[in-house]
C-alpha cells in the first residue's frame, strides 16, 4: 500500500476509488442505491383541493352560495383534477355547508375534474348521491378521544358507520376516499402512535376506499414524525393509495409535504389561500397553501397540471368575499412585487 | 477484481474506506436518517434577529431594546448571535448604535457576537468597539452588488480582503455571506457556478464559513439542492451554511435539503423579525423558533432551548408593535392544548 501511495498522489485517487469501491462493496452499494431512492421524487403530484369544504368549514364568516360555486369554478379553470366542493353534514353542526345541495347543483362540472363531497353517514350520503355528488369520502380518526368529541363515538363505532356507506357506495358504483385524522398528534391525547394510524388506514382501504389521506390535524408533526407515521402505514397500504393532508400551524406543512414525496406519496392535499384556520389554536393558521406547495412541486420539476397564476386568482376572489388576507405567502409575495 | 494489485485491495475494503474519507460515512447511511437521508446529529443555529432581522424593520428600536433583545437570546442557547453592523448610519441608521449595542451586550463565555463590517474602515470601528468575530457581505449578482454596495462583485472582493488580512492579523475569525444564492430580484436566475465562485474566493481569503443567502426567498427545494451540489465541489460542507428567507413560504423545506445534503449550520432570526425589501409587505428571514421545532421534531441537538426563544421573540414584537412571524410562536400562543411533542 506505501509503495502504491509513493507513486501516485492520494488526492488524485479520491474520486477514482470513491467510484470503483463503491461497486467492489456489495454494503456500500446497496446503501447507496437506498439513497438514490430515498432522493427519487414523483414526476407527477395529484392535489386535492379542499378549500371550499374543508377550508371554508373553518372560516368564521359564512360565505354566501353564488361566492362558494364562483369558487369552485375558478379552481376548476385552474388545472387542478380534483376539488372537494361541499359536506353532506346537518346543517345544525357545520352551519357553512348548510347549501350543499345548492352548491352541488349549482357548480360548472368540468371534465376531468372529480367534484368530491362529504358524507359522514348514509343519511348524508344518500342526499349526496341524490344531488349529483360523483365521489364521497368518509373521515375516521387515529385518536379516540378526538373521535369521541368530533363525532360522538369510538373509532370502532364510526368505521361501523362507515361500512353502511361503503356498501351503499359501492352499489351505487360510487368511488370512496377515506381521511384519517390526528395522525400525528392529537389536541386531547397528544402523541398518536403510528400503529394506530396504520390499523385505521387499513380498515377503511379493506374497507374500499381508493385512496386514503392521512390528516395531520393540528400541524404538529415534523419530517420526523411524519416519517415514523408513514413508515407504519405504508407497511399496511400501498404508497399509491396514499395521500398528506398537512397542516400549516407550526409552519412545517411544506418540509412534511417534502418527506412524504420522498417516501412515494404524490397525491397532496391543500387549500387555494390556506382557507381554514386551526380551531385548536385560535388565530393560528391551519390548512396548507395550494399555491405554496404547487410553488414547492414546480420548482422541484414536478408535475401537477395547476396553473399558478389561475390558483392565486381564485385565492384573490375568495379573500375578498371573505375580506380576509391570504394565507399563502406566494400570494404575498407575488403580488407586492 | 482479479487485476486489481493485492496491495490495494486492501484500501478497496469498505471499513478502510469508511476511515480514510469520513465524508463516505453519510452517503453509506452509517448516521441516523430519515428516509434513507442521513442528517447531522446537531445543527448550530446562527441567530441573525438583532442585526438581519432588525435591520429590515421599519420601526428604530432604541439602543436599550437591542441590549435587551440580545441578551435575552444569550441565554436561550444560541451560540451565535449577529449582535450588529458596523455600516455607515447613514445608509442603515437602524444600525447607527453599533458601538453602544456591543459595548452594552452581556457577552454570554459560549456566545460568540459576529459583527457585520462591509469595509475596513467598519472593521476597525468594531474592533474598537470589542467585537470578536466579524462578517463580510459578498452576492452572487453583479447588479446585486452594484445596487447594494455601489461596487461590481470583483471591487467587493477587494474590500473584504482588506478586511479579511487585517482581522487575520488580530486572529478574528470572518464569517461570509453570498447573497441571491438562488436568485436576484435584478436579474432573476442565478448560475450555480456563479454562487460556486463567490463562495470559493470568500473560503480562500480565509473566511471560516459560508453563509449561502436566498435572499429574496425564491428558491425551492430543486434549486438549493443544485445550487448546494455544485457549491460543495469547491467549498467544504462543514464550512457551508444556508440562509434562507420565507418570502414564498420555501425556507423550511429548503432548509431540510441543505440538511440532507450535509449542511450543519442554518441562520434564523427570532419571531422571523425582518421582512423582504424587494416585496413590501412579506417575510423575509426565517423564524428561529420554527427551524427549532423542525429540527427538535427529527431528533436533531441545537442546545437551543425553544421556549426562551419564543420569549425573547415575544419582547421584541412588543417594542416592535408587531406580530410575530414565527408559527410556532403563534400557535404556541394560543393553542388550547398542550401539543409539546
Amino acid at each position: 500500500m506505501a509503495t502504491v501511495m509513493k507513486l501516485v498522489h492520494r488526492s488524485a485517487l479520491t474520486s477514482l476509488m470513491g467510484q470503483h469501491c463503491l461497486s467492489f462493496s456489495s454494503a456500500a452499494a446497496h446503501r447507496a442505491a437506498g439513497i438514490r431512492a430515498g432522493q427519487a421524487l414523483p414526476g407527477k403530484v395529484k392535489i386535492v383541493e379542499v378549500g371550499p369544504r374543508d377550508g371554508l368549514q373553518n372560516e368564521k364568516t359564512l360565505v354566501p352560495t353564488e361566492a362558494k360555486i364562483k369558487l369552485i369554478n375558478m379552481l376548476s379553470e385552474s388545472g387542478l383534477s380534483v376539488i372537494e366542493a361541499t359536506s353532506f353534514v346537518s346543517p345544525k353542526w357545520v352551519p357553512q355547508m348548510a347549501d350543499q345541495v345548492e352548491v352541488m347543483k349549482g357548480i360548472s362540472r368540468k371534465p376531468g375534474v372529480t367534484y368530491q363531497v362529504l358524507t359522514p353517514n348514509l343519511q348524508g350520503f344518500q342526499a349526496a348521491v341524490k344531488a349529483g355528488a360523483p365521489e364521497v369520502a368518509i373521515f375516521g380518526a387515529a385518536s379516540e378521544l378526538f373521535s369521541k368529541k368530533n363525532i360522538n363515538c369510538s373509532v370502532d363505532e364510526s368505521l361501523q358507520r362507515f361500512d353502511e356507506v361503503m356498501k351503499a357506495a359501492k352499489e351505487a358504483g360510487v368511488p370512496v376516499r377515506g381521511y384519517v385524522s390526528c395522525v400525528v398528534g392529537c389536541p386531547y391525547e397528544g402523541k398518536v402512535a403510528p400503529e394506530k394510524v396504520a390499523h385505521v388506514a387499513k380498515r377503511l382501504y379493506s374497507m374500499g376506499c381508493y385512496e386514503i389521506s392521512l390528516g395531520d390535524t393540528i400541524g404538529v408533526g415534523t419530517p420526523g414524525s411524519m416519517a415514523k407515521m408513514l413508515e407504519a402505514v405504508t407497511k399496511e397500504v400501498p404508497v399509491s393509495a396514499l395521500a398528506v393532508h398537512c397542516h400549516d400551524t407550526y409552519g412545517q406543512a411544506l418540509a412534511n409535504i417534502l418527506v412524504a414525496l420522498q417516501m412515494g406519496i404524490s397525491v397532496v392535499d391543500s387549500s387555494v389561500a390556506g382557507l381554514g384556520g386551526c380551531p385548536y389554536a385560535q388565530g393560528a393558521s391551519g390548512n396548507v397553501s395550494t399555491e405554496d406547495v404547487v410553488y414547492m412541486l414546480h420548482g422541484l420539476g414536478i408535475e401537477t397540471g395547476v396553473d399558478l397564476s389561475k390558483l392565486m386568482d381564485a385565492g384573490a376572489f375568495i379573500c375578498r368575499t371573505l375580506n380576509r388576507k391570504t394565507s399563502s405567502k406566494v400570494a404575498q409575495a407575488a403580488c407586492k412585487l | 477484481m482479479g487485476n486489481v494489485p493485492t496491495t490495494v485491495k486492501h484500501c478497496l475494503s469498505y471499513e478502510q474506506l469508511i476511515e480514510d474519507y469520513p465524508w463516505l460515512r453519510r452517503w453509506l447511511q452509517e448516521d441516523k436518517t430519515i428516509t434513507g437521508h442521513a442528517y447531522p446529529e446537531f445543527v448550530k443555529i446562527v441567530e441573525v434577529g438583532p442585526r438581519d432581522g432588525l435591520q429590515n424593520e421599519k420601526e428604530i428600536v432604541p439602543t436599550g431594546v437591542k441590549i435587551q433583545l440580545i441578551d435575552m437570546l444569550s441565554g436561550t442557547g444560541l451560540s451565535v448571535i449577529e449582535a450588529t453592523s458596523f455600516v455607515s448610519s447613514k445608509w442603515v441608521p437602524q444600525m447607527a448604535d453599533h458601538t453602544d449595542v456591543l459595548r452594552g451586550i452581556q457577552k454570554a463565555s459560549n456566545v460568540q457576537y459576529p459583527v457585520l463590517t462591509p469595509n475596513l474602515q467598519g472593521f476597525q470601528d468594531a474592533v474598537a468597539a470589542g467585537a470578536t468575530e466579524v462578517a463580510v457581505f459578498g452576492s452572487a449578482s453583479e447588479t446585486f452588488s452594484k445596487k447594494n454596495i455601489n461596487c461590481s462583485v470583483d471591487e467587493s472582493m477587494l474590500r473584504f480582503e482588506e478586511v479579511i488580512n487585517a482581522a487575520k492579523k488580530r486572529q478574528i475569525p470572518v464569517r461570509g455571506y453570498v447573497s441571491c444564492a438562488l436568485g436576484c430580484p435584478h436579474e432573476g436566475h442565478i448560475e450555480p457556478s456563479k454562487v460556486a465562485e463567490v463562495a470559493k474566493r470568500l473560503y480562500e481569503m480565509g473566511c471560516y464559513e459560508i453563509s449561502l443567502g436566498d435572499t429574496i426567498g425564491i428558491g425551492t427545494p430543486g434549486s438549493m439542492l443544485k445550487m448546494l451540489q455544485r457549491v460543495m465541489k469547491d467549498v467544504p460542507i462543514n464550512a457551508l451554511a444556508v440562509h434562507c428567507h420565507d418570502t414564498y413560504g420555501q425556507a423550511l423545506p429548503n432548509i431540510l435539503t441543505a440538511l440532507q445534503m450535509g449542511v450543519s449550520v442554518v441562520d434564523s432570526a427570532v419571531a422571523g423579525l425582518g421582512g423582504c425589501p424587494y416585496a413590501q409587505g412579506s417575510s423575509g428571514n426565517v423564524s428561529t423558533e420554527d427551524v427549532l421545532y423542525m429540527l427538535h421534531g427529527m431528533g436533531i441537538e441545537t442546545g437551543v432551548n425553544i421556549a426562551k426563544v419564543i420569549e425573547a421573540g415575544s419582547f421584541i414584537c412588543s417594542a416592535l408593535s408587531r406580530k410575530t412571524n414565527s408559527k410556532v410562536a403563534q400557535a404556541r400562543s394560543t393553542a388550547c392544548c398542550d401539543e409539546s411533542l
